[in-house]
């Protein structure tokens, strides 16, 4: 069986004209269609806010809950049903502010889940406060001279939960997008996908250096597993290694050739230098990495609850009941 | 048996072991209870421990209590007072003597009643039962202490693996006390050290001795007791504490409904044994999940409802305040889900090894908005058993979150728990969409009698849609702020709950012609019921009502409270039932028996209380 991208589609989206939610929905259902799980076999699982809407244009089995727990519940729903595909689609305030706890758990835990994070770094919903991946200084209503605190990133917080995958996609960037949801749901466990997405109204212009795709071009990495981290307009820029950092180097100067370039490993079990891609841009002078980050192979909770229920199955002599009650000590009164 | 020893009969016996937290007694308690079920007496169990893990030893905050009381005929507590106390050590004399009736028998421990441990234990003098006004012919003075110590010499075992069979030779003395048979005993320790042989051995000496200690002195005591058994109803049975039993019937209720049985839960006194229950269950395929917080555990507990398991999660008190919003989302989903709330001493942190019964509004009321859920209080330890599977049986049938009450008492109190047959339990069907509705479905469809929607499980293909805890459409389930929607909704959700059928409230003791009915809910069943064999003993009249089904109220209740001249409420907190039916009952304005200690009744108090309300 087959399917279209409108076959998961439902619904007429409510978001602002112009949000980067639009962008990212067309993609999430173009993603599925690709993938090709039934429709009702996948369930996918919000919070609360603008992004959390997103379920109700969906085909699909669903919920839009409450705030911040949505990786809670898809939790649940994973554990107790593995053969569902399931995504959970958070913001920046849903994911990591009220629901930082879930988020950082989930992915601990390895439950296999296609986790979306759509971050505008804007609470939009209740109307333009600042979010927690907010950069310091960051005026808004609620911070009328600017805050005093210290954003995420949500890689390193993905990292930091020991997590194994890490994907990031500029909304406006379909392919891209599609991309790392297919390579979300191909990995199996916590896949964390970094959606920068636009708020017209709030925020507007926050990630504009990566929005367009010439912006991309110039302020963006497209990384892949075992392709060299090259970038630039002309792929004349390149990564290597200095010292415990990253250095850009000019390809075809002081005799670098492609040959020099680090190789990508998203494969690569300790994250330290794929937490340095993370890490780059806003005003390093770095490009910003797109694509997937980080992919690593490791025991799925669901997987080895599954393994652990059967293994037990093989070893107990109960298996009903009935069976449970006479493993007591029982005396019989006449 | 030497037989110029009497043996007397008694109705009933209560025993308290107590001592150091790390010395024993729930064990030495728990082998005694089942001991005496054994020969078919009627138990009744008390554990009484410590907040601390392990408070510095021989501390008077540092010592655990555990009361057994067994019958002849019904027992329905653990009774007030003991008529044995065993003090391991000086503190536990001290703190636990006002747990004995006048003249009751103590055993001590001389060798832990040195200077330092009466020091620790704030005597001022040698002289602790004087100190105490303890006549000393109540006394069994024994050197516990050392003689297990003669006793074990030659085991090869260490000190410290020798002291801590010091709570076996109590329980063999108190074995010879009441003319116990020890092979139950020694069954029951070669099951559990089975791994561990020597030291299953070691115990099996110490009882040994203790017993035959008991025997070779008889002089120091008056009589041996001996507790006949009446009335026993034929059958097989099992020692249950009430948090296994609430264990037991979610697994029964999961296996009956043929679902998985899902358990999101965050540890929390003194629920957590239900964790540790169920976590051991994978053989019946239960899923268990320990979260990262309570709200969590609620929260994913709903999402597995919603991916078609029994979604349970377990609490005290305070996990209900953190998952009071994601019940909220079951009840404006109307999915399944099982809240259990063992309630403790509150409010905040308050009391967490203690029990009260002072969550009753929390549980009805507290969440935002109209927010209406069955609400059901298990009324003893293997009453927990029949609420549990009840109330998996409501939540799945009726598509609503319930939440089933017990408290600290009956958790973790303990009584005889007669086989269940489950082939005689009711079935549980939830109400998933039928076929012929293919096509005509929609999430907010329902059935018309009982209100309730018709559940659609994931993977099933042609009825994907959304759920949410945004208000929705009546029919279609799309998101709705329409105002005349709101409301209706708001009345469907009541009148879904307002319909489910639960059984009339029954009426015990002097039923027609009581001049007193003592109504209460849940853990206090079996005080309220000593208390009210007491007095009709006395020849006074007098009944009860009890509640178990608090949300929905049974149908006969206004019938029942309004039949009698005087009412009164005995609850373990200020008056919430007595509220909750004065807004349900037009013109019921019952006295009031309210206590909020932390300890369970005691039958005495009760019954003063509720005779000088029959002098009024």
């Amino acid at each position: 069986m087959s399917y279209t991208a409108q076959d998961y589609k439902k619904g007429q989206p409510r978001w602002c004209p112009g949000c980067g939610d639009h962008f990212f929905l067309a993609s999430l259902h173009k993603a599925m269609a690709e993938i090709g799980v039934a429709p009702n076999n996948i369930a996918v699982i919000s919070g609360i806010g603008c992004s959390s809407r997103l379920p109700h244009y969906m085909a699909t089995y669903g919920m839009n809950t409450i705030h911040g727990r949505a990786a809670a519940i898809a939790t649940g729903c994973k554990v107790a049903n593995p053969d569902l595909t399931v995504w959970q689609v958070s913001g920046d305030g849903d994911g990591l502010a009220i629901g930082g706890n879930h988020f950082i758990h989930a992915n601990r835990r390895n439950i296999n889940l296609n986790m979306i994070l759509l971050n505008n770094r804007i609470y939009g919903l209740t109307k333009g406060q600042y979010s927690p991946t907010s950069p310091r200084g960051f005026v808004s209503k609620s911070s009328p001279y600017g805050t005093v605190e210290d954003p995420f990133c949500p890689a390193e917080l993905c990292f930091g939960a020991r997590g194994h995958f890490f994907a990031r996609a500029v909304a406006t960037d379909a392919p891209g997008t599609v991309e790392i949801l297919k390579a979300a749901y191909n990995h199996k466990g916590a896949s964390v996908c970094e959606i920068l997405q636009n708020c017209v109204i709030f925020n507007n212009g926050t990630h504009d250096s990566v929005y367009t795709k010439e912006g991309r071009a110039k302020n963006a990495i497209y990384v892949e597993h075992g392709k060299p981290l090259i970038f630039g307009e002309n792929n004349e820029f390149g990564l290597v290694q200095e010292g415990f950092g990253l250095k850009i180097v000019e390809i075809g100067k002081n005799g670098i050739t492609e040959k020099d370039i680090m190789v990508h490993d998203a494969h690569c079990k300790d994250n330290t230098l794929q937490l340095k891609l993370a890490l780059m841009g806003n005003g390093d002078g770095f490009p910003i990495a797109l694509g997937v980050i980080r992919d690593v192979e490791a025991p799925t909770y669901d997987d080895s609850i599954t393994v652990q229920i059967e293994e037990v199955k093989a070893a107990k002599k109960y298996h009903n009941f009935t069976e449970l009650l006479e493993t007591n000590d029982i005396w019989e009164v006449k | 048996m030497s037989e110029e020893l009497e043996i007397k009969e008694l109705e009933e016996v209560v025993v308290r072991f107590s001592g150091d937290s790390g010395d024993g007694m729930q064990l030495a308690g728990n082998i005694f209870s089942t001991v005496s079920a054994t020969v078919g007496n009627s138990i009744s169990t008390f554990p009484d421990y410590p907040a601390d893990i392990r408070a510095p030893q021989g501390s008077l905050t540092g010592v655990s209590g555990f009361q057994v009381h067994i019958g002849a005929g019904q027992v329905y507590t653990p009774g007030d007072q003991c008529d044995v106390l065993v003090a391991m050590n000086a503190a536990a004399l001290k703190t636990q003597y006002r747990y004995a009736k006048p003249g009751a028998a103590i055993i001590i421990d001389t060798d832990s009643f040195g200077p330092k441990d009466l020091e620790k234990a704030a005597f001022k003098t040698n002289d602790y039962l004087g100190e105490m006004g303890i006549d000393p012919d109540r006394v069994i003075a024994c050197p516990i202490t050392q003689m297990v110590k003669d006793c074990l010499a030659d085991t090869g075992l260490d000190v410290k693996a020798m002291y801590k069979s010091r709570n076996m030779f109590a329980l063999g003395l108190v074995c010879w006390l009441f003319d116990r048979d020890l092979d139950v005993a020694f069954n029951y320790l070669k099951e559990k050290f089975a791994k561990k042989a020597g030291v299953a051995e070691a115990n099996i000496k110490v009882i040994k001795a203790g017993y035959d200690y008991g025997h070779n002195t008889h002089s120091s005591v008056t009589n041996v007791y001996k507790i006949e058994t009446k009335n026993k109803v034929p059958g097989r049975y099992m020692d249950i504490t009430g948090n296994k039993a609430t264990a037991y019937g979610f697994i029964a209720a999961a296996e009956k409904a043929r679902l998985k049985l899902y358990l999101g839960s965050y540890p929390i006194t003194p629920a957590t044994d239900v964790l540790h229950e169920l976590s051991k269950h994978k053989s019946l395929g239960v899923t268990t999940v320990q979260c990262e917080d309570e709200i969590a555990g609620c929260a994913s507990a709903l999402g597995a409802s919603f991916a078609g398991a029994l979604g349970v999660t377990s609490t005290s008190g305070p996990g209900i305040c953190l998952k009071s919003e994601a019940m909220n989302l079951a009840v404006i989903m109307e999915l399944p889900l099982v809240v259990l709330d063992v309630q403790r001493g509150g409010p905040a942190t308050g009391l967490p090894t203690k029990s009260e019964q002072t969550d009753l509004l929390q549980c009805l009321f507290g969440r935002n908005g109209e927010s209406p859920m069955p609400v059901i209080a298990a009324t003893s330890p293997t009453d927990c058993f029949d609420a549990a599977y009840q109330a998996s049986k409501m939540a799945l049938e009726h598509m609503t979150p319930v939440i089933l009450m017990t408290d600290a008492f009956i958790a973790n109190g303990s009584g005889a728990f007669k086989l269940p047959d489950l082939g005689k339990y009711p079935d549980i069907k939830p109400p998933y969409v039928s076929e012929e509705l293919r096509g005509k479905w929609a999430p907010y469809l329902r059935n018309e009698d009982t209100k309730v929607r018709y559940w659609a499980v994931p993977g099933r293909e042609g009825f994907e849609h959304i759920l949410g805890g945004l208000e929705k459409d009546n029919q279609t389930g799309a998101i709705s702020t329409n105002p005349e929607n709101h409301d209706l909704m708001t009345r469907l959700r009541k009148e879904k709950v307002d319909k489910i059928q639960v059984p009339d409230l029954e009426v015990l003791g002097d039923k027609e012609d009581a001049d007193l009915l003592i109504v209460g809910f849940g853990g206090t069943y079996g005080h309220l019921h000593a208390a009210m064999d007491e007095i009709r003993a006395s020849g006074k009249k007098i009944a009860m009502a009890h509640f178990k089904y608090i949300n929905p109220l049974p149908a006969n209740t206004a019938e029942v409270l309004l039949k009698y001249k005087k009412v009164v409420v005995a609850e373990q907190n200020m008056g919430q039932l007595a509220s909750w039916l004065r807004m349900k009952v037009d013109g019921f304005v019952p006295y009031q028996f309210n206590q909020v200690k932390g300890q369970p009744f005691v039958v005495s108090e009760l019954v003063n209380a509720f005779e000088d309300i029959l002098k009024k």
